[in-house]
């Protein structure tokens, strides 16, 4: 043990720390106002405040930081979507995961142990080659593998031979990894205040107040502040706070439920997932198996969860990896996810000026939290949308340039 | 076991059903209102009125439903809209 830290630690009197302070009073006017504290708002006060020097910013979450949809998901991390406009956007976001610990000095536990998809059928495998082609286009590690390599992958996985659902062969995504939701948060939200951002929980934005095409004050249930550019990034709710700002958006809620089993020895060394079976799993750090899968059948704005959808996980899980079939559930939850047609998010301009979306992010967005929060805060400081985002734009429904990535993996996302 | 009450067939547990998504107001007959009845559908927090099929009878129906507490207040078929 150095001797400077043997000395610290025996000193009386310790500078104590917060990486994120206390909930500050509302100021009256702020550059920037985030809505949402989620890890897409953090991620965005970060390189607003620590890359382009804007530091009068408020962060605005109604309920405690980042237990939303950052605090509810599975942590999948992976670039193998459908389009190249997509994949190219997501590759971004992998990378800055990959750097990530380092850059914030925040330990993120990024493990990038590669994602295998498994393909029961022929017609399975055949778009499997598609997406495998157009991933290796754009530059990311994208591989259709054969049934004995997926055995050497995942040795303990049941390939159902001669059965249903038998495994005839997989997408292997290298790429593919996961981290800690909490900690991105955490990270991101921790080097924004010393910047100076403020974070303002239990702090629910409830309306607008407009100037012709522009919002000029954002009401709170703690009071009114004025506003010079808005980034809206509330998860689950984004179609009801953009509906108070006067925006339609083509987004519906379904919530998305999740589960883990207590913890076990490592033995599940990648992310895997089934897409006949509708369910994924990966082992955390801790040992604990987290089960995913596709959303609930119907729109509903809840968090509650159902025995249907727990029994239906179970049973994909069971299936996969038969001897789970004594393990407990540790906890179950659901959250409630911003669906849009194309399953792709809607991120740029507005139809107000100085309103700007990081919307639509429904059951797929984890992955994307540093990478939406880098661009949307290079379009806020900088006033003009980068290329990378212009395929995202709201304006796409009404032209028809939709991006569809409906079936991009397992489940819906 | 949550419970839909098929105005012919009566409470089914509702993995019976099929959802087939809100009562969109926007007509895709109109030219005017195709992206709207497309893209934007109903996403309301409050009572929602949206369209239901009996799989196995191929019921299809309206059912009125609170999309927070999801809470189903009321079932009918499309030609029998109680007043
Ligand atoms: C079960 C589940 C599994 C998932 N698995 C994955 C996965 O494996 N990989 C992946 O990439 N994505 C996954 N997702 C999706 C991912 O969680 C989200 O897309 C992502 O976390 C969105 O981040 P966000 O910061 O935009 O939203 P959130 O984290 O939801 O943050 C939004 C915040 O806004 C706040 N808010 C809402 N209304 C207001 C208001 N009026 N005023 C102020 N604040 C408000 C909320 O309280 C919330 O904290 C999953 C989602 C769920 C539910």
């Amino acid at each position: 043990m150095p001797f400077s830290l043997l000395k610290y630690g025996l000193r009386a009197r310790h500078a104590s720390f917060r990486d994120i302070p206390l909930t500050p009073e509302l100021k009256r006017s702020y550059d920037v106002v985030v809505i949402g504290g989620g890890g897409h708002g953090l991620a965005a006060a970060y390189y607003l405040s620590n890359v382009h020097g804007i530091r009068n910013i408020a962060v605005l979450e109604k309920g405690y930081l980042a237990g939303g949809n950052t605090a509810r998901n599975t942590t999948t991390i992976r670039s193998n979507y459908m389009t190249e406009e997509s994949i190219r956007f997501y590759k971004e976001g992998v990378e800055l995961f990959e750097t990530m610990s380092r850059d914030l000095g925040f330990n993120v536990m990024f493990s990038q142990r590669g994602q295998l998809t498994l393909a029961h059928s022929e017609a399975t495998l055949r778009s499997f080659h598609l997406r495998a082609e157009m991933g290796k286009h754009v530059g990311t590690r994208i591989e259709v593998v054969d049934v004995q390599t997926v055995k050497e992958l995942c040795p303990h996985l049941n390939l159902d031979l001669g059965g249903q659902h038998e495994v005839i062969g997989g997408l292997w995504h290298a790429d593919g990894g996961t981290a800690r939701h909490d900690a991105v948060a955490w990270g991101y939200a921790k080097h924004a205040s010393e910047r100076g951002v403020e974070i303002h929980q239990r702090t629910e934005v409830t309306g607008f107040e407009r100037a012709g095409d522009r919002v000029t004050h954002i009401k709170t249930n703690r009071g009114t502040t004025a506003a010079g550019q808005v980034l809206q990034a509330v998860g689950g709710l984004n179609g009801q706070v953009a509906a108070m700002a006067g925006i339609k958006l083509p987004i519906r809620c379904f919530p998305l439920q999740a589960m883990v089993t207590q913890p076990l020895k490592p033995f599940l060394h990648i992310l895997v997932s089934s897409a006949n079976l509708h369910t994924y799993l990966v082992q955390s750090s801790r040992g604990e198996v987290v089960i995913g899968g596709g959303s609930d059948p119907y729109q509903l704005a809840s968090t509650r969860s159902t025995l249907d959808q727990k029994e239906h996980l179970a049973e994909g899980a069971l299936h996969l990896f038969p001897f789970l079939h004594k393990v407990k559930l540790l906890r179950q939850w659901a959250g409630i996810t911003d669906m849009t047609p194309d399953y792709s998010p809607i991120m740029g301009a507005s139809p107000l000026q100085n309103y700007w979306l990081d919307c639509g992010w429904g059951t797929w967005g984890f992955k994307a939290t540093p990478v939406a929060g880098k661009r949307m805060a290079e379009t806020i400081a900088s006033g003009r949308v980068p290329d990378v985002l212009r395929p995202f734009d709201l304006r796409r429904f009404d032209s028809f340039a939709l991006l569809n990535e409906m079936g991009a993996t397992a489940a819906s996302h | 076991m949550k419970l839909l009450t098929c105005p012919v067939n009566g409470p089914r547990n509702i993995t019976e059903f099929q959802y087939l998504g809100p009562v969109c107001a926007a007509s895709a007959e109109q030219p005017e209102q195709l992206i709207e009845s497309l893209f934007y559908a109903e996403n309301p927090l409050g009572v929602m009125r949206e369209w239901w099929r009996h799989t196995p009878s191929n019921t299809v129906f309206v059912a009125e439903r609170h999309t927070v507490s999801d809470q189903i207040l009321a079932t009918y078929l499309p030609s029998r809209k109680p007043a």
